[in-house]
């Protein structure tokens, strides 16, 4: 069996006296697309950061591709990574956020060949080729040069899109990608998400959108209080829940 | 100027369909108060030109001698050293300050708090008269051995005292200002940058500074023509600057305000350029904040023109 993806094992966060996370365990396998839902305070965002290291966690451990994520393992002890080890592990992992935070002060192009030139240290004129295939795929290489203000939300997250991919990422995290958009712009992003997910790239996605989950995902995990409460294919997730709580949060998301 | 858009023919619609005329409302008051703001002006005027003892003969006769305009060089020269060092370690200071190391960050403050609340004339003084409190600098190892010694007097010269003085009271403000600007940038940029796996010191030049000098440029603006006006406390050290040498030239010649009137007028000038400069920086640093960028004066003008035209 091919190593997973995304492996999470006994994950504790805790923000002072609140614990986000209380024991997670969750396995992504390559290729995957796996939606986590979950009613607002559950922890998924936190457990979404965790894996890219935004979050640090308190207890148990988060491997990405069958390495630790933010340590260094020698026996049983874990040492810290620097920073910068922090900053190269991650240029293998997409992160797309609610806000979208495209770099306001830089043109769309600039925005997504920043990290690739940078972080990557791949030549600018390949990266700015890359750049345009993949605003040319999320349907805005005509907005190539435009500041970012400029566009409508809807835009904006492809292109938030667009940046993620430009790093060439194994693995694909997505914030509640379509919460800060107006209802009419949020199929344009679940589109290109959904396209994405056929090309086979593996994402871990924090969503509202139950019909992006039945329709996109091999996994739904559902989350409550910092704990996945059960998993498994959207038809039996979605359709025919086997704990009340899940029953309940659906119920509440389709009325 | 502004007088003609308000007299100029509003555009007068008409709608065809209803035969309506729009008639723009009358404005009585703005007339009364533009005749007696159009007094005020013509008198003013009038008493600067017609009294006799602003000496402007005087005034052009100092206004480019070169004792004046040497004088007006170092002035410039203290400003740009005094801001250019300031605002280097200002930032130093502001970084310091939001560092997550304890003794960096009460050093940076407790800088701040000395250095803005002592008066600048008096630490100009103690910078004036180091060579009483050290008679020698020396550099070698902390508490170890010396390399070299100088004497203070000869390393400290008045216009070093003046560039320090000025730097270091500068920079404390300056850290307040540049740290304003690192807060006011939204945290997502750096959280986006820090997920983008991009270098920090690559964040911090291309992501956050550029977005932090849109808060620091206006209020930069503002400390260096401050700082312009500054220099001048530098006249206690007798260093020649413009307005210790306007003092030298009318305690010979007895004409006080004509002198004093020659450095107003280059302080205005010298002001005006910076404010003019500070326009197209701050618009530099606008990229991308709003959907179009305010046209230049010069663009402005030329629309102007355009519009007289037709």
């Amino acid at each position: 069996m091919s190593t997973p993806m995304v492996e999470l094992r006994g994950v504790h966060k805790s923000f002072g006296a609140l614990d986000v996370l209380r024991g997670v365990d969750l396995t992504v396998r390559p290729g995957e697309v796996t939606v986590l839902l979950g009613p607002s305070g559950s922890g998924k965002s936190t457990l979404l950061r965790a894996i890219n290291h935004l979050e640090k966690v308190d207890k148990g451990f988060v491997l990405v591709d069958g390495e630790l994520m933010g340590y260094r393992r020698s026996g049983t002890r874990l040492h810290e990574l620097p920073e910068r080890h922090v900053l190269r592990r991650r240029t293998h992992i997409g992160f797309v956020f609610q806000s979208f935070n495209l770099f306001g002060h830089l043109t769309v192009l600039e925005n997504v060949v920043e990290a690739p030139v940078s972080a990557q240290r791949r030549d600018r004129a390949e990266a700015t080729a890359h750049a345009r295939e993949l605003l040319d795929r999320v349907g805005l290489s005509d907005k190539a040069d435009e500041y970012p203000r400029r566009l409508s939300g809807g835009q904006q997250q492809r292109v938030a899109i667009a940046r993620a991919l430009a790093l060439r990422p194994k693995l694909v995290l997505f914030d509640e990608p379509t919460s800060a958009l107006d209802p009419e712009l949020v199929g344009e992003v679940l589109d290109v998400m959904r396209d994405l997910a056929r090309t086979g790239t593996t994402m871990v996605v924090v969503t509202h959108e139950i019909g992006f989950a039945r329709e996109a995902a091999d996994t739904v995990v559902f989350l409550d209080a910092g704990r996945i409460v059960e998993q498994g294919p959207p038809a039996q997730v979605l359709d025919s829940p086997r704990e009340e709580r899940t029953r309940a949060f659906l119920g509440a998301v389709r009325h | 100027m502004t007088l003609s858009r308000d007299v100029a023919p509003a555009p007068v619609a008409a709608d065809p369909g209803h035969g309506f005329t729009v008639v723009p409302a009358r404005h009585p008051w703005r007339w009364v108060a533009t005749a007696v703001v159009a007094v005020l002006v013509a008198m003013a005027i009038n008493a600067l030109v017609t009294n006799p003892a602003w000496d402007w003969p005087t005034v052009g006769q100092f206004l480019f001698a070169p004792s004046i305009l040497r004088s007006v060089a170092l002035t410039l020269q203290l400003t740009v050293l005094g801001i250019v060092v300031g605002f280097a370690l200002g930032t130093v200071l502001a970084v310091m300050r939001m560092s997550a190391n304890p003794l960096l960050r009460a050093v940076s403050w407790t800088y701040t708090w000395i250095f803005r609340s002592v008066p600048l004339i008096l630490q100009l003084l103690f910078w004036y008269n180091l060579a009483l409190l050290y008679r020698t600098i020396g550099f070698g190892i902390p508490f170890g051995p010396t390399f070299v010694e100088f004497g203070t007097m000869d390393l400290v010269s008045p216009v070093t005292a003046a560039v320090l003085g000025l730097a270091l009271h500068q920079a404390a403000y300056a850290a307040e200002v540049v740290r304003a600007g690192f807060l006011a940038v939204d945290p997502g940029q750096l959280e986006a940058a820090a997920a983008l796996g991009i270098p920090r010191l690559r964040q911090f030049l291309r992501i956050q500074l550029p977005q932090a000098m849109r808060t620091i440029v206006p209020t930069a603006g503002n400390e260096l023509i401050g700082l312009v006006k500054g220099t001048s406390v530098v006249y206690i050290m007798a260093l020649s600057e413009l307005f210790y040498q306007v003092q030298v030239i009318y305690t010979r010649n007895g004409r006080v305000i004509p002198l004093l009137l020659v450095a107003a007028i280059w302080y205005l000038a010298l002001t005006t350029v910076m404010s003019i400069a500070q326009f197209y920086v701050e618009r530099h640093y606008a990229r991308g904040t709003q959907r179009t960028l305010p046209p230049t004066p010069l663009q402005r003008l030329r629309a102007g023109l355009r519009r007289g035209a037709e």
